[in-house]
């Protein structure tokens, strides 16, 4: 993997923490409107983050929109413990 | 259903193989406090949850333990991959290899193979959330001692995230415990 790709990867990696960390405390403290609001931002960050990463490099799951027209990419793209 | 995202959590970085550290790991991917053990026990107990935000967190928090598993797995990959039987054999891994070669099984690091015994689910939600916040500590635990083990600043890096997991979880789970307690309040249970 290139350090381009690495680099949207972890960027990636790194909202979509930010996403599960909101998640949980959301659970627990549901009418938090900072939470929310920040929850929202994360996950709006990483759907553009992760259709701009699919678009280049391919799947991070398999929905059929990243894949070459008739060709399956979803497992040709790198293993997370092969990285 | 689940749908898996094919990234880690976290990030995973180490400095060639170190088979030894790897043995000592596995206490996180297959024995009794494991990441495998929290993500049964959680994704077990919220059947019997009394409340929508208890049967929320115990999902979110089991999916995220196994989240963690495969960033254990990693590192045990990662650690001995293409390492020869005698490497894993000096490394005290000789009756793993026999049994397992370089695949990555859920044994503790004395290959005591995981446990559905490591996991329990009362029925009690209150039972069950001390439970919960008991393992997240024993966990804790877990990795500063496996912290101490390793000079390896990339295993450090990737354990410290891991150990801070544990502090969150525990404190979300206090706060279920909390719910748990005024719902039963208010109905009347006992």
């Amino acid at each position: 993997m290139n350090k381009t790709q690495m680099a949207l990867l972890k960027q990636i990696m790194e909202i979509g923490f930010t996403a599960i960390e909101l998640n949980l405390f959301l659970d627990t403290h549901p009418d938090n409107s900072a939470a929310f609001r920040d929850f929202q931002e994360a996950s709006a960050r990483y759907r553009k983050l992760t259709e701009e990463y699919q678009r280049q490099y391919g799947p991070l799951y398999p929905d059929g929109q990243y894949d070459t027209a008739g060709h399956w990419r979803w497992t040709e793209s790198p293993w997370p413990w092969e990285i | 259903m689940w749908v898996y995202e094919k990234k880690l959590e976290y990030p995973v970085r180490v400095e060639g193989s170190d088979v030894r550290m790897a043995k000592f790991l596995m206490a996180q991917y297959g024995g009794p406090d494991s990441e495998l053990s929290a993500g049964i026990r959680y994704l077990t107990q919220r059947y019997s949850m009394p409340t929508n935000m208890t049967k929320g967190l115990l999902t979110d928090i089991g999916t995220e333990e196994l989240a963690h598993w495969e960033i254990i797995a990693t590192m045990i990959y990662k650690l001995t991959h293409g390492v020869p039987p005698e490497v894993m054999k000096e490394a005290g891994l000789g009756g793993y290899y026999t049994m397992h070669d370089n695949a990555v099984f859920p044994v503790n690091p004395d290959g005591v193979p995981w446990t559905a015994a490591y996991v329990q689910a009362t029925g009690d939600p209150v039972t069950d959330l001390h439970e919960d916040m008991a393992a997240e500590q024993k966990a804790r635990t877990t990795y500063e001692h496996l912290i101490r083990l390793t000079d390896d600043p990339g295993i450090k890096d990737t354990l410290k995230f891991l150990r801070e997991r544990e502090v969150v979880h525990f404190q979300r789970f206090g706060e279920a415990l909390d719910n748990v307690q005024e719902f039963q309040e208010t109905k009347k249970v006992f």
